[in-house]
């Protein structure tokens, strides 16, 4: 499986955020998206997977599935948690889970893997941010997809929750998955390629 | 678990729950029409008359109250990003969630209105007419209001806007609801003429507005 991009630009709300973002990635491979603040490293994710329409240029997927889309092959980690404050950790997860289209997804397990299960039954209003981020994560690994798109993944989470990231997705990667990182800090996996936006403006 | 399943479990759920507002669309419609003979006075003859007009604007009214967060609420929490990005289609999941909706806004108006019937003189013949025209006609209310709710997905006080776009949609179910509802009281038309034509109104209304809405949100998501 190998994810490229060529030539990409990016135009919201009537100004030219990029053009010519190019990048290839391929199966059991990571790649760290790093910009200035507005640089477009949350468009260019969101562009990856179907939310926000590309102005230019394109991106392949080859190796993935030619019935689904890019969207239903990828899980996008963004700023927003996607949780029900009144729904329970357990019911959030679930519903994800089975959205995802999971067909036995392993729920019980991913909760231990973020250290939540002692609290599955409390409501998500309940939870302080790095535990809402740590829930999100655990759609990731309930639900088995290829590609994983993270927009600063690490934030809100305390060391020991980033180094169990780092953990995640080394295990992805070794599965075979790839990976699109949008961060300013490190992601703590080695050999990750790097992409620099803005840096020519 | 199927992903339409687990949509809507999940907005019954939620629906049912603290703050969820299930119940909120008949309580409204409960204090309007109680409202009506304080305001009219006790003529029994005319609270008659005017009775099926009142409910069914009371329940127009009171299916508008929670639309606006139909989709909001999902969109706020970044949600729908991620609806987006399942595998079940978009209309599919847009006439989910509609479903939901009407059964927990639809549902007890209908449960509601023999009820709050009696206040208004409705007789025994009266209130079966009013029941099945709201059976057939909320439905259309709930659909119509869907496009609405999709279209001011992304304001941030798109309630006020969601009820100019859809109280003028939904005249016409307005217009027949009311009419059959009078028929089987008064005449002169039979009962099924007006009522055929609401029925018509809400089956157009369950196909159109799932596409009409999906489209809106794939515009407004960028």
């Amino acid at each position: 499986m190998r994810l490229s991009a060529f030539d990409l630009a990016c135009r919201r709300g009537g100004r030219d955020v990029f053009a010519g973002v190019g990048f290839s990635v391929g199966a059991g491979e990571a790649l760290a998206v790093r910009g200035r603040n507005g640089a477009g490293k949350s468009s260019l994710l969101r562009m990856v997977v179907g939310l926000v329409r590309i102005a230019g240029g394109r991106l392949d997927l080859e190796g993935g599935d030619p019935e689904l889309t890019m969207g239903e092959q990828a899980h996008y980690l963004g700023h927003q948690d996607a949780l029900k404050p009144s729904l329970s950790v357990s019911e959030n997860l679930r519903f994800w889970s089975s959205f995802l289209g999971a067909v036995s997804a392993d729920d019980g397990g991913a909760l231990a893997a973020v250290g939540l299960e002692a609290l599955a039954g409390l409501p998500a209003a309940y939870l302080s941010a790095g535990q809402r981020r740590r829930l999100s994560i655990a759609r990731l690994l309930a639900v088995k997809r290829p590609i994983w798109l993270l927009d600063e993944p690490a934030s809100t989470l305390d060391g020991t929750a980033q180094q169990e990231l780092s953990g995640f997705m080394r295990a992805h990667l070794a599965a075979g998955g790839l990976i699109l990182a949008a961060t300013h800090g490190a992601l703590g996996i080695d050999g990750a390629h790097e992409l620099r936006l803005g840096g020519a403006q | 678990m199927s992903p339409l399943t687990a949509i809507l479990v999940r907005d019954l759920r939620i629906a049912m729950r603290v703050g969820g507002g299930a119940l909120m669309g008949v309580l409204f419609f409960l204090v309007v029409v109680t409202l009506t003979p304080m305001a009219l006075g006790p003529d029994l003859t005319l609270l008659q008359r005017i009775g099926p007009a009142i409910l069914w604007l009371a329940a127009l009214l009171a299916s508008l109250l929670a639309l606006d967060r139909l989709f909001a609420a999902d969109h706020k929490d970044g949600s729908l990003d991620l609806i987006l990005l399942g595998r079940a289609p978009l209309e599919l999941v847009v006439a989910v969630k509609a479903l939901a909706h009407w059964l927990t806004t639809g549902v007890p108006l209908i449960i509601a209105a023999p009820l709050i019937g009696l206040l208004l003189n409705l007789d025994a013949g009266a209130e079966a007419a009013l029941v099945l025209t709201f059976l057939v006609g909320t439905p259309a209310l709930t659909f119509i209001g869907l496009i609405g709710a999709a279209i001011a997905v992304t304001l941030r006080r798109g309630g006020l806007l969601l009820a100019v776009l859809v109280l003028p949609l939904a005249v016409p179910v307005l217009i027949f609801g009311v009419a059959a509802a009078n028929a089987a009281v008064a005449g002169p038309v039979p009962f099924g003429t007006p009522f055929t034509i609401l029925c018509g109104l809400t089956l157009a209304s369950l196909v159109v507005g799932p596409f009409a809405a999906a489209t809106a949100l794939r515009q407004e998501i960028e």
